[in-house]
């Protein structure tokens, strides 16, 4: 089993929560895993990607060579076409549909985005929608994990157990409404 | 045996818990920033050692060697520019010896991503003629860590622990052994500790001669590995940290790799460099950072009958990060397909301050007053208000090196410049801003110096700040600045016109005046509010 995923957004939504929940998962069912993530200057508002590689084998590299992602998960829909040379010439693009605008010159996605649907597997989820129905529009994130999760290679009960373990220390309350924003997503992206 | 998910700072930091340290100092600066923030949170859970922020990286470093001396086990960790702000206790702990083992993490930023620079900490090393670990992996962080401070003891001096960012911050599985009890004090010999001449030169001869045992100690060590596969390849790879794991990337079948050195300590190990160099006409050198293997193997005058490939012939990239990729074109393989998106490239999204943050209310204020003084310059420093420099902004003219804002300004309006503006944190104030205060302060030089003050070390995670508020005016008015010209502003929207107002009095001022612009960072506003 080898899986080489790309996640992307911007600073603040939430990238490391995803990461956290899929290394334990992926640790829990036995694979190796390396996950490198931004820190510093440019989590400042700015692009953020973390590269997150799960095997059977032992991985090499800290980040996934081009054309040998498997999945690009993005909270963000520009986010997700910014790392696209590193995606395989079949992977597949899991993204929120909804732009976050905080530069002036936001180009219009449209056109860009029905072309891509037509070339590759592209799955767009509303998460701003999902995530307020779930109870709060900062759960975008799991909604987008519960999305992807449709195409990991690990076992959603794992998925689960880690988003309420990063959950629980914020009470109850937070596990029901990241827990619903999962399955919100998961159940969007059929 | 317990198994942690860690980034690479975090292996490092667990390694040197597991090895009995008994002290461990700081400061901020990304990428090494981790490994203090873990071994904080790690003495607050369990206890039993030392875990100290400190006021800058000299700092950090000389109470490190008060550890040591005290013959107890200690770390000091910083990033790569750091360590030049230490270079002065860093080159002469070389010449005291460790008592205690005494354990330097740099770490280095290759792609500069949160850096000025991309120096290379494999040369301080090389130039204090200490022992260097350069970890690939998170396990090899966390056995490295806790083998440098035996190293340490064994041969009396301070050992390096390369970092680099990829590995710093990247994320996983280390399995972990048993931890070790910490030193006794045993307090270390003035014959020793005490560099006048008489036993400094002493202590040189003895820096020469442990010479080869580091190199033997680098020959034997299990971190470095000579393969040769099999394989009847004329060229051989000498890999070296994180590039060891970007040649392995490129071969799937194992049989297909070439001869390859994997290098993981320095002093180089001379004999498999040799033992490689016997069986192949031409070395592929794949190194993160400067070409320093490269340099070192070619000499002025390159090998006689030997080809060697690397960042300075061309076949890797001199600056930035290695990749797969990269490598995989200097291995002469072909690249592999990736999907392309054709006409259409994504807007670039820079880092930018945060909505609300004090620093754009200053800036603001600030480039409003300065419309009326074209010949103005805005010296500036190292921390979240370098952001200042881009658009919308655009505020600031300079960034450096910790503390320079104010001591440029200095010289700037020593040579003509005027009005001379300095721009610094309290952070980086506290770290190098007050010596040149005092300067400033001692010539009346007519400079307005504003010091941010968000209370925080904001731009690499909120650590706390040694000279904020009314301690940080206290500061000020005893380096000299006469008390009538040490203003306080809120930046706030609301107080726009004000400050504006108080800006051009001190600019119009014919000496030194600091603003101090207070208002806490809003990043650390919303955690207290979270955790209430």
């Amino acid at each position: 089993m080898k899986q080489d995923i790309i996640l992307a957004g911007v600073g603040g939504q939430g990238i490391l929560s995803i990461a956290f929940v899929i290394d334990n998962a992926a640790l829990k069912e036995g694979y190796s895993f390396k996950q490198a993530e931004v820190h510093g200057m440019a989590q400042r508002g700015g692009a953020v990607q973390s590269h997150l590689r799960i095997s059977d084998n032992k991985i090499f590299s800290d980040l996934i060579p081009k054309g040998e992602t498997d999945l690009i998960l993005s909270v963000e829909p520009m986010e997700a076409l910014r790392y696209f040379d590193f995606l395989h010439p079949e992977g597949t693009i899991v993204t929120s549909s909804n732009p976050y605008v905080n530069i002036p010159e936001y180009p219009d996605l449209q056109d860009i985005l029905e072309r891509v649907k037509n070339e590759l597997h592209v799955v767009l989820v509303d998460s701003d929608a999902l995530a307020k129905e779930a109870g709060s529009s900062k759960a975008q994130n799991m909604v987008m994990l519960g999305a992807a999760s449709r195409f990991l290679k690990l076992k959603e009960t794992s998925l689960l157990e880690f988003i309420k373990a990063l959950f629980q220390p914020k009470g109850d309350n937070m596990v029901a409404t990241n827990v619903r924003a999962f399955e919100l997503g998961r159940d969007a992206a059929v | 045996m317990s198994q942690h998910i860690l980034l690479g700072d975090e292996a490092v930091a667990l390694g040197a818990v597991h090895a009995g340290l008994t002290g461990a100092y700081s400061y901020p600066g990304t990428p090494a920033s981790e490994i203090m923030e873990f071994l904080i949170r790690f003495r607050e859970k369990k206890g039993g050692f030392n875990a100290f922020w400190c006021v800058n990286e000299k700092v950090a470093f000389e109470e490190a060697l008060g550890v040591s001396f005290a013959g107890r086990r200690a770390m000091v960790s910083m990033k790569h520019v750091g360590l030049n702000v230490a270079a002065d206790p860093f080159m002469n702990a070389a010449m005291t010896g460790a008592n205690g083992g005494l354990v330097v993490v740099s770490a280095d930023d290759p792609g500069m991503h949160s850096s000025q620079n991309e120096q290379d900490s494999r040369y301080y090393a090389q130039f204090a003629q200490i022992f260097c670990y350069e970890p690939s992996n998170h396990q090899e962080a966390y056995q490295m860590a806790r083998e440098s401070f035996d190293i340490s003891e064994e041969v009396g001096l301070p050992v390096m622990i390369r970092m680099v960012t990829r590995l710093s911050h990247s994320r996983s599985g280390v399995t972990s052994a048993s931890a070790r009890e910490q030193n006794p004090l045993k307090r270390g010999e003035w014959t020793d500790w005490t560099l006048l001449p008489v036993n400094a030169r002493k202590r040189l001869k003895i820096l020469n001669d442990m010479q080869p045992k580091m190199v033997a100690l680098s020959e034997k060590s299990r971190f470095n590995a000579l393969r040769f596969n099999g394989t009847k390849s004329r060229m051989g790879i000498i890999a070296s940290g994180l590039g060891y794991n970007y040649v392995l990337e490129n071969f799937t079948n194992p049989d297909e790799v070439p001869p390859l050195l994997k290098i993981s300590s320095y002093p180089l190990p001379i004999a498999l460099v040799g033992k490689l160099l016997d069986e192949v006409d031409e070395i592929l050198v794949v190194e993160e950072g400067y070409p320093f293997i490269e340099k070192n193997l070619g000499g002025l005058f390159g090998m006689k009958d030997k080809n060697i490939r690397g960042k300075l012939s061309g076949h890797l990239p001199l600056t930035g990060e290695l990749s797969a990729d990269s490598v995989r074109q200097a291995l002469g393989l072909t690249p592999r397909p990736h999907a392309v998106l054709k006409d259409f490239k994504p807007a670039a999204r820079p880092p930018q301050l945060c909505l609300g943050c004090p620093h754009a209310d200053t800036f603001k204020a600030l480039n409003q007053v300065l419309e009326d003084y074209p010949g103005s310059v805005v010296f500036s420093d190292i921390g979240c208000y370098t952001l200042g420099a881009l658009p919308p902004y655009s505020a600031i003219d300079t960034c450096v090196c910790m503390g320079a804002s104010v001591s440029m300004a200095k010289g700037g309006s020593d040579s003509g410049i005027y009005p001379a503006v300095a721009t610094i944190g309290d952070s980086t104030f506290a770290h190098s801003g007050m010596t040149p205060l005092l300067d400033a302060a001692a010539a009346d030089t007519n400079m307005t110096v504003i010091i941010a003050d968000n209370a925080a070390v904001a731009m690499t995670g909120g650590q706390p700040t040694f000279a904020t508020g009314d301690k940080l005016f206290e500061i000020v008015k005893g380096l000299g600045v006469p008390e009538e010209h040490i203003r306080v502003i809120i930046p706030l929207p609301k107080n726009a016109e004000e400050n504006k107002k108080i800006m051009k009095e001190e600019i119009s001022h014919k000496g030194l005046s600091v603003i101090i612009a207070s208002r806490e960072c809003i990043q650390e506003t919303r955690k207290r509010k979270r955790s209430k």
